[in-house]
């Protein structure tokens, strides 16, 4: 498999993760788009690990290769922290305003 | 690929990323939130999927784990809590929205655009490698990434205490 389809793959999903970004109003769908971004940069940095292990061969220093994997496994850890403060400000905000709107988030404007 | 004929290997490649961008589609159409949460669990298996595919076992396990079991559910528990139903969205902008579809499309054609100008098309993934399996990347964690280990701890920590203080009902 060549490293270009995975990398047109992962943009793909992270554009997707854009997109919805951009278009929904939902906080919790918001919250789940950032994940998708995540998750497509993941996935990008787990394919370039397995292209360096095919171009390194026979090298001397073989934890190369591990790098890429553990900043994905980093990646998740903070990844994790981030959705149990995001979750509970977005249920906080919803005890004010009755609503995950993020249109009504708008009192820096006034 | 042998003769035109496309090995398990490629068809089972195709056949994940088309389910994950399927699916990932569905997450930013679908009208209620709960069925956008139960199209990102199937997004993240088959992103799971392509870990396998590229011999990352530790990791695919990991996401599964973390991802589609812990991270999820507690999406669903929130979802679920709040009781929204698909009119959630009372107004909706069309013009923000098609400017939305437009700027996304753009930022996914020039990242294509500046891959095709790049030189990585003669560069193929390692098939097999044992780098991805959880003995070496428990010796790498353990021996050159001692120190941000224990530091997510103290993240996990303080996150959780975080989330403790700012749900807590302050009246």
């Amino acid at each position: 498999m060549e490293i270009k389809w995975y990398i047109d793959l992962a943009v793909a999903l992270f554009s997707i993760g854009v997109i919805g970004v951009l278009t929904r109003r939902n906080a919790i769908i918001i919250f789940m788009c950032i994940e998708l971004m995540l998750n497509a940069v993941n996935l990008l940095l787990v394919a370039f690990s397995k292209m360096h292990a095919a171009a390194e061969v026979g090298s001397i220093s073989p934890s190369v290769v591990s790098d890429g994997q553990l900043f994905v496994f980093f990646i998740m850890v903070v990844a994790a922290a981030e959705v149990s403060v995001g979750l509970a400000i977005i249920v906080m905000m919803y005890r004010n305003t009755h609503s995950t709107d993020v249109n009504f988030l708008n009192r820096l404007k006034h | 690929m042998l003769a035109g004929i496309m090995s398990i290997t490629e068809i089972l490649f195709w056949f994940l990323a088309v389910l994950a961008l399927g699916s990932a589609i569905m997450v930013i159409t679908s009208k209620s939130p709960v069925h956008s949460v139960l199209w990102l669990i199937v997004t993240f298996f088959a992103i799971s999927g392509h870990y396998i595919l590229m011999n990352a076992q530790f990791l695919a396990i990991v996401n599964i784990i973390v991802y589609a079991g812990a991270i999820m559910v507690l999406f669903l528990f929130v979802v679920m809590l709040m009781n929204l139903n698909a009119n959630s969205e009372p107004q909706k902008n069309r013009n923000l929205q098609f400017a939305g579809l437009i700027s996304g499309g753009c930022l996914f054609l020039v990242l294509v655009t500046a891959l095709m100008k790049s030189d990585v098309s003669t560069n193929h993934l390692m098939s097999g490698g044992d780098a991805g399996l959880i003995k070496n990347l428990g010796k790498v964690l353990f021996n050159d990434y001692l120190v941000p280990f224990e530091l997510s701890s103290v993240l996990f920590l303080s996150a959780m205490i975080g989330a403790v203080v700012i749900g807590k009902r302050s009246d």
